[in-house]
């Protein structure tokens, strides 16, 4: 278990960490999703022992490690960049932790030959990692990784230099081959899709501080505050700030927008509304009424077309199926079904959370 | 704005034209219209870029032409052919104000400094600089850095086209959607030839009019974004555009029904015997039904990704994925169904037509 207690790091009088207090048990995958320069990578390296804590303990399995040397823990890391030895063959790249710790040639062999099997490496053994395509690059930083059998791995946005394809296949296979080792995964990225593709926990990261911890989906659909929700949403979330009288939020133009059951209760004053892409429709759902907005771009996927929308001084995506031929500045319809709506209130603290499912 | 015309292109790296050259890019002949928008697509290696230095000047062709507007412009130089660019990363002057990094391409070529200023003042509004004009590009996050690049790359109006080569790798997805949806916005305004190279596929589909998907040296398909999802001519396109991919089984066709494993499947329509060494049935996820009633499959699992679900299952011995609506339910005895409407067939790997 490795325990982050109010760790805090300030370089030249700049907090690049901000109180951060985060519990990340064995056999767990746990993504650090944020944008850049929110504090993942600085993160990463206070929990590798790159970096010394200003303020704050770190623990691992109940060992107080604050300013224990990198060299003295058991971590791994993989970064964006493929970081091989590039005169060695892919299998001495993979086994060279094994040799720095002296272990016997027949276990290096096992060792290599799993781990090479696991990532598929292994008709690539006798190579040198020039001679490999970027994602078999990747694969071989990431079996030197395993082999360490280190209790805690971290991977700084390994497969941002990748293909989208192959970011695809890899991001598949690395839950699984990290479920088989009992290790501490910790997985930096930029992307909310990523973080939803690999599943396990996320924590949100807003100018170096954690802003949510737990189930990814969970964070996702329950984000406890406005920053939260806006971190783990791509498309941008969707947001208005509206002034909520009695049973209703008020939108302009006369059109409501009934309070939720549930949220019944909450005070009369403005808030800000978030919802995703999709749960904006072109047909009723719920009690929902109509949402006149203009068309300001489209995007179509051939799956699916992002339609852009500006209503008063919001500008919104809508995520619907199909190909929509709308054209810019065309006025259209839309729904917004009031059960997936999250409301915060004017300090960004969600009142109420928007219905699972 | 121009037209641009690849005349029977071709190109080997090292200058080997030999009969053992290696082609990064074999035949291409195609056109990209004035005004069109257009994107590049496919894997590492697949010679998009390849492609895209040709049509820059950056890498002369080992055969065939390149024109714009007719005028054979192969032994020009990148100067003479007077396009923009916009690469990868960053290309910017560190010690220049973020102001005079877009003032610079005009100014190079003598444009009258009122007409620089007003220019300059729009690029730096469409970019979402304007607060920043006087600041030193030093300093500035990665991708403040390569919004001035694009904004370079906008702020003349009279070149022939704009080329960009994987422009938003280095930005935040959120920052992603707004200056794509700016450049979309630019596109229709301004009429610009635009050519984009990318891997990944939203950005193409999203970005372009027609998108030109390429593999191993080849254009393997021209389309539409709708085309390339619904009717993908080779089992690469299927596989590269969707996520995930389309599913791609063996079959066994005859008349009006396909076989796979011990199922079978009604389809649209008959087609004739292709003599092919290899049939498949595609059919993508979005096609894939899960529910009560069709053919028996075994889930392996299920990956809640928020705006839908991605069912993994096994199908007559194979993977085979679906996707599931946000609400929807899967059931625990669930079978599935493929909708006609998603139905393709390949012979050795290209699309056949069904027919009525």
């Amino acid at each position: 278990m490795l325990e982050l207690k109010n760790v805090t790091k300030t370089v030249d009088g700049a907090d690049h960490i901000r109180d951060v207090t985060l519990t990340l048990r064995h056999g767990s995958l746990n993504v650090l999703l944020g944008p850049t320069l929110s504090g993942k990578t600085s993160l990463m390296r206070l929990m590798a022992g790159l970096d010394r804590p200003t303020a704050g303990a770190i623990f691992f399995d109940g060992e107080n490690v604050t300013g224990v040397p990198v060299q003295k823990r058991n971590v791994a890391m993989v970064y964006q960049q493929f970081i091989n030895y590039p005169a060695m063959t892919v299998y001495e790249n993979i086994a060279s932790p094994l040799r720095v710790a002296g272990v016997a040639q027949a276990k290096i062999d096992a060792e290599v030959k799993r781990a090479a099997e696991l990532l598929k490496l292994t008709p690539y053994l006798d190579r040198t990692p020039l001679n490999l395509s970027g994602g078999q690059q990747q694969r071989t930083a990431l079996a030197r990784a395993i082999v360490k059998n280190a209790k805690l791995v971290l991977l700084d946005e390994p497969l941002a230099n990748l293909d989208y394809k192959l970011r695809e296949e890899l991001r598949a296979e690395l839950p699984k081959i990290f479920a088989e080792t009992g290790a501490i995964f910790v997985y930096a990225t930029t992307e909310p899709h990523e973080a939803l593709l690999l599943g396990g926990n996320t924590a949100t990261l807003a100018e170096g501080r954690v802003t949510q911890f737990g189930p990814t989906i969970e964070v996702f659909r329950k984000p406890n505050d406005l920053i939260t929700a806006m971190t783990f949403a791509d498309p941008p979330l969707n947001t208005i700030v509206l002034p909520k009288r009695g049973s209703n939020f008020e939108l302009d133009g006369g059109v409501n927008l009934p309070v939720p059951a549930g949220m019944a209760g909450i005070a009369d004053d403005s808030y800000t509304i978030g919802f995703q892409p999709h749960h904006l429709s072109l047909t009723r759902k719920g009690s929902g009424a109509p949402i006149r907005a203009k068309v300001s771009t489209m995007e179509i996927t051939g799956s699916e077309s992002f339609v852009h929308l500006d209503f008063a001084d919001a500008r919104w995506v809508m995520l619907a199926h199909g190909i929509k031929s709308f054209e810019p500045d065309e006025t259209v319809e839309v729904f917004l079904d009031p059960q997936h709506i999250m409301v915060f209130d004017s300090s960004g603290r969600s009142v109420a959370q928007a219905k699972v499912g | 704005m121009a037209r641009i015309d690849l005349d029977h292109i071709r190109h080997a790296y090292g200058g080997n034209r030999g009969p053992n050259a290696v082609y990064a890019l074999k035949e291409v002949h195609h056109s990209f219209e004035d005004g069109g928008a257009y994107a590049l697509l496919g894997p590492s290696g697949c010679g998009k870029t390849t492609l895209l230095n040709i049509i820059s000047g950056l890498i002369h062709p080992s055969h065939g032409k390149l024109l714009f507007d007719g005028r054979d412009v192969t032994e020009l130089s990148t100067q003479e052919r007077n396009i923009a660019q916009v690469f990868q990363f960053p290309v910017i002057y560190d010690t220049m104000t973020v102001y005079d990094n877009l003032a610079f391409p005009l100014r190079n070529r003598g444009v009258p400094e009122t007409d620089v200023d007003r220019r300059v003042r729009e690029t730096l509004d469409m970019i979402g600089l304007a607060d920043w004009a006087k600041r030193r590009a030093r300093g500035l996050t990665a991708d403040q850095k390569q919004k001035i690049s694009l904004g370079r790359g906008l702020v003349r109006s009279d070149v022939n086209a704009i080329l960009f080569d994987e422009p938003l790798t280095v930005i935040d997805p959120q920052m992603k959607w707004v200056l794509r949806s700016q450049l979309k916005q630019l596109h229709r305004q301004f009429g610009y030839t635009m050519i984009y190279v990318t891997h990944d596929q939203t950005e193409a589909l999203t970005f372009a009019q027609t998108v030109v998907v390429m593999f191993d040296g080849e254009i393997v398909q021209i389309g539409t974004p709708a085309e390339l999802f619904n009717k993908p001519k080779h089992t690469f396109v299927g596989y590269f555009i969707g996520s995930p991919g389309m599913n791609v089984l063996p079959a066994r066709v005859s008349g009006k029904t396909a076989t796979i494993g011990s199922q079978t499947i009604e389809l649209p329509g008959g087609t004739g015997s292709s003599g092919a060494a290899k049939l498949e049935l595609g059919i993508r996820p979005e096609f894939v039904r899960i529910g009560t009633t069709g053919m028996p499959a075994s889930i392996t699992k299920v990956e809640d990704i928020g705006r839908h679900k991605i069912v993994r299952a096994n199908f007559e011995g194979q993977e085979i994925a679906a996707i599931v609506g946000e609400g929807e339910n899967i059931p625990a005895d669930a079978k599935i169904a493929f909708d006609p409407a998603g139905i393709n067939l390949y012979a050795d790997s290209w699309r056949i037509e069904i027919g009525a």
